[in-house]
């Protein structure tokens, strides 16, 4: 084998095990969510090519509200879809889109853009 | 403002039945438990007499009376208390506010009943504290629109003069549309005192889409969003439409001489433009030059799109593109400008062909994915679109004409032919002939009479009639049937389970097989191999399309639910469609779903020389005054053959037997066998024949006149005209029918023959229902359970399929799977072909888009190459990844073609 084979190949396997990593094993920031005074749990979550924050973290068995702010008119986005609760948001454009839960089980909980592509979690605890 | 002075000059009061406003004093009043009732007329007042407890308590829209204290009271709907606890904490959240007398939140009626002074709070503070605890307000948004607005003073002029009105809860002017969004408290002012208000301020108020709706549940913000917004988010996919379109254009324009030039072999192009000549190499430069605007304008999405990806530590389908041309370009820009770098001559080769191609068509594909996606959400937009906007409400004798959001609980309201049907209601005066298609699938329309329910959002055809509301707002079947189908859109179905597992793992994967592919062929591949690493590498990532694993099973499930929807069938969930196409057993409850559920007269049989007019009259007379159920069958029967009835005289009840009286002077007898025996009655032939009648099904009465045997009058509980059919139907399906009924073996068998049903659970008591169901899916097979729904709940419940049949304005039934709001079995039919079709239609995409994907990465990674030296062209990895999620979607809505087979 060439040196510059392997280099690519030292190099290649170097580089799908930071992709893998990255992606699959390091750990994801998750953004712990203060209720308010009045007992709301609220943030917010920009919408542009994924969601941000992403992960977040609730108190169970106090109301949640999610207020969405889609800064794109890419069409993956428009909907955001809790599948565990059968709720579904149609988030306009540059404006404010309010998703109210309750999750009373602790747990993870996904949401996802109507096909699945940009996904975020709730961590309920 | 007129409101208040006119509140304080001359009080106010709500008539408690009718909801209208009463001055006050009122003529009509009743003191009860030391609370003062007033009225408006006697009429109300006699009803309230009659049921005060309705009345007292009755959810209404909100209200609110000043004192001349400044006490305000206010009644304020709340939607979403779905436990006695929320009480509490609605309650501890409006009471932080100052100037708070009282407040008590009453969770059946689901009011808020809040004395407040009006100088320390208002309406809008005590609705974001409720809003605060997590709950959402009844309110109304009206969009108007507003001329002669010219400065930005103006808008606060408005804007500040409507905040300081009670009832307004917001009020926000757009100047530059000319137009105003306002939240309000309905009941506490309408339309027309808003326009008022702004009129005396000296502007001209026009409609502009009339008033919205605040959606059920707004809770959870989504129908909000989902109605309110509807047409601005159809604007916005229309602009993304044409953003892309011209990204596209672009894209597309600009890859014909780049593709030109980039295959001068191919083409047998003159000397000068082959590779290594001078002239090519300032090609190449402008065509790097080109490439920039192609990948961050038209390709700009990807970038943006990768990076948010990327940040969240996740990839996607832009993550794949945009690495993928990115590679290309660089890898160009180097042979390009510094071709020196490359060992050998022939590895300076540039792929700015593939970045045009690549761009054009994904983009290309975004677009036409965008445009079919619109035709799939068309039923639930469908049913948004039906609901009325105004309605003509007769209040106080005159006609008015209201926005639909501000009709209330027991409204008359007046249809005219053509017009559409507002809210639910019951007819109260008048009778026409109604399409009910929109709402129940049934294309021919439906009479109705006096005391028949109508359905909001159907249109009356020839009649003008009155009806008095039912169902308002969010309790309107079409409301109800909007939001179970927006759930069951947003729901998942099990078979997605397998596509959630491998999406997370898909794109990484897909970078990392390209990187490994890179390399194999790196070190593997022939000469020149850095060139056919690049290829392979970017072709991995350009093909592999996870859109089309995402979209496959939530855009079928859109369309089979929706397709539903507009037959009258309600699917709950996507867990419902996917059992409800591997059922192998269907248990029809007998009453009310194989059959009408209320018995009717079928046979009259004469003997004695009485002929059957004479008998039915008779008979028709004494039933007049029975309460028996069966003496109504017959009373109808009668009126139906156009026969007058007279008064019976000393009519005499006989316990267990049946029941005797005078007509015209004649002496009649009309019961059982027992009766007949007891008056020592010579039947003759006549209980041969009875007997007959009976194990038909039916219930045989003897009549017997001045003490002679005049014939038998049959009623029973027909079988409703399209069962057999869908019965054979359902048979054909491969559906083994099992009919259960509380009926006697005898009885039950009859009706199961006519129908043509082999088993027959008979004698079932109510309970054991859904015992008898689970005995069936002990058996291991997979059981729907038929029902009305309203005895049967617990066997609904217990069958892994429950399907309601819909009687009226009730759609929402709890226990049921899937409800069919038409009451006929065929619906059951159309329910199991429909999660048939679209369950089929979920595999296909499924299998389509791992079929796509699994074998289209092999051989995007050159795994043909060693065979058959064959190696897939970026460019048409490209063109293949743009179109296979337009196939899903396009596979998808052909669903919407879903025509039931009758045969």
């Amino acid at each position: 084998m060439a040196l510059d084979q392997i280099f690519v190949t030292v190099g290649g396997l170097g580089l799908s095990g930071l992709v893998a990593w990255y992606f699959w094993f390091s750990e994801k920031k998750a953004v712990k969510v203060e209720s308010s005074d009045s007992g709301i749990q609220e943030a917010v979550i920009k919408v542009k090519g994924g969601y941000t924050p992403d992960v977040l973290i609730f108190v169970a068995g106090k109301p949640i509200r999610l207020n969405f702010i889609r800064e794109e008119t890419a069409g993956c986005t428009e909907q955001v879809i809790f599948s565990d609760f059968n709720k579904t948001a149609t988030l306009t454009p540059f404006k404010t889109i309010p998703v109210e839960l309750k999750i009373d089980k602790p747990g993870e909980y996904g949401f996802q853009c109507g096909m699945g592509m940009i996904k975020g979690k709730l961590i309920v605890q | 403002m007129s409101k208040n002075d006119s509140s304080t000059n001359n009080q106010h009061v709500h008539d408690p039945v009718c909801g209208m406003e009463v001055k006050t004093p009122s003529k009509y009043f009743i003191d009860l438990s030391g609370k003062l009732y007033e009225f408006c007329s006697d009429k109300c007042k006699n009803k309230f007499e009659l049921t005060p407890h309705e009345y007292m308590h009755k959810p209404s829209a909100a209200s609110n009376k000043t004192t001349n204290d400044g006490i305000e009271k206010l009644q304020l709907p709340i939607q979403g208390l779905s436990c006695a606890t929320c009480v509490n904490t609605i309650e501890k959240e409006i009471k932080k506010l100052p100037g708070i007398k009282s407040v008590a939140v009453n969770y059946a009626s689901e009011t808020a009943y809040v004395d407040f002074n009006n100088a320390e709070t208002s309406t809008s503070a005590i609705i974001s504290a409720v809003k605060n605890a997590g709950y959402q307000t009844g309110k109304s948004t009206l969009k108007l629109g507003i001329n002669g607005m010219h400065c930005g003073s103006c808008v606060s002029k408005i804007e500040k003069e409507l905040a300081r009105t009670r009832g307004i809860i917001s009020a926000n002017i757009d100047l530059a549309s000319e137009s105003a969004i306002i939240n309000y408290v309905p009941g506490s002012l309408n339309v027309n005192e808003i326009k008022k208000i702004i009129e005396k301020l000296g502007y001209k108020t026009f409609d502009t889409s009339g008033v919205k709706p605040e959606k059920e549940k707004s809770t959870d913000g989504k129908r909000e969003a989902a109605t309110e917004d509807v047409d601005e988010n159809q604007v916005a996919r229309e602009k993304e439409y044409k953003t892309l379109m011209q990204k596209f254009l672009f894209a597309a324009i600009l890859a014909l001489p780049v593709v030109f030039f980039s295959y001068p072999t191919v083409w047998g192009l003159p000397e000068q433009f082959q590779m290594g000549s001078p002239t090519l190499r300032y090609i190449w430069i402008a065509m790097s030059l080109l490439s920039l605007p192609v990948m961050l304008w038209s390709g700009s999405q990807f970038y943006t799109g990768a990076w948010a990806a990327f940040k969240n530590r996740s990839a996607n389908m832009h993550t794949l593109i945009a690495t993928g041309i990115t590679a290309a370009f660089l890898y160009s820009v180097i042979a390009t400008y510094f071709p020196s770098v490359f060992p050998k001559a022939e590895l300076a080769d540039q792929f700015f062909d593939t970045i045009f191609v690549v761009v054009a068509l994904v983009v290309l594909g975004m677009a036409l994915e965008i445009r079919a996606k619109g035709k799939s959400s068309e039923a639930i937009k469908k049913l948004m679109g039906l609901q009325a906007k105004t309605a003509k409400v007769l209040r106080d004798g005159k006609e008015l004409d209201l926005p639909v959001e501000e009709v209330v609980l027991d409204d008359v309201i007046i249809v005219r032919p053509g017009e559409k049907i507002p809210v639910d209601g019951v007819l109260v005066e008048g009778s026409s002939s109604i399409d009910e298609s929109m709402i129940t699938g049934e294309a021919i329309p439906i009479e109705k009479r006096v005391g028949d329910d109508v359905i909001g959002a159907t249109i009356n055809k020839t009649g003008s009639f009155k009806f008095k509301a039912t169902k308002v707002g969010k309790d309107t079947a079409l409301a109800q049937i909007i939001k179970m189908v927006e759930q069951a859109q947003s729901s998942k179905a099990p078979i997605q389970k397998i596509v959630d597992k491998v999406s997370g793992y898909f794109v990484p994967g897909v970078i990392i097989t390209a990187i490994l592919s890179f390399v194999v062929w790196y070190v593997f591949g022939p000469a020149p191999q850095l060139i056919y690493s690049l290829i392979v590498f970017v072709t991995v990532l350009v093909i592999a399309c996870p859109c089309a694993l995402g979209l496959a099973t939530p855009i079928s499930l859109m369309v089979g639910v929706g397709k539903g929807a507009e037959n009258g069938i309600l699917i709950r969930s996507g867990e419902a469609l996917e059992t409800a196409q591997r059922l192998d057993t269907i248990v029809l409850d007998k009453t009310g779903t194989i059959t009408e559920g209320k018995p009717s007269l079928t046979n009259v049989i004469v003997v004695n020389d009485f002929t059957e007019e004479e008998v039915l009259s008779l008979s028709a007379s004494v039933e007049k005054v029975s309460e028996h159920p069966l003496a109504e069958a017959i009373v109808k029967g009668a009126i139906n053959k156009g026969i007058t009835l007279v008064d019976p005289t000393e009519f005499n009840a006989v316990p267990g037997h049946g029941v005797e009286a005078n007509v015209n002077g004649r002496k009649l007898y009309l019961g059982n066998l027992k009766m007949m025996e007891k008056f020592n009655i010579d039947l003759g032939g006549l209980e041969e024949k009875s007997t007959q009648l009976a194990d038909d099904g039916k219930t045989p009465m003897f009549v017997a006149v001045d003490r002679k045997a005049a014939g038998i009058i049959a009623v029973a509980d027909t079988i409703k005209a399209d069962s057999k059919e869908a019965i054979v139907l359902l048979k054909k399906l491969g559906l083994e029918v099992v009919m259960i009924t509380g009926d006697n073996k005898r009885t039950a068998n009859a009706i199961a023959k006519q129908v043509g049903i082999d088993r027959v659970l008979a004698e079932v008591l109510p309970e054991d229902k859904a015992f008898n169901v689970q005995k069936l899916q002990n058996e291991g097979k997979v059981v729907a359970m038929v029902g009305d729904g309203i005895n049967d709940a617990p066997a609904l419940a217990q069958a892994n399929i429950g399907l309601a049949i819909g009687t009226g304005t009730d759609v929402a039934i709890e226990a049921s799977d899937i409800t069919l709001i038409k009451g006929s079995l065929k619906g059951v039919v159309l329910a199991i072909q429909l999660s048939k079709a679209t369950m089929k239609n979920i595999r296909q995409n499924l299998f389509g888009a791992f079929f796509y994907n699994g074998l289209g990465l092999p051989i995007a990674a050159g795994l043909l190459y060693p065979f058959f030296g064959v190696l897939l062209s970026p460019l048409l990895a490209g063109a293949a990844m743009a179109f296979s999620s337009v196939t899903v979607v396009t596979n998808a809505n052909r669903l919407r073609n879903f025509k039931p087979k009758t045969k």
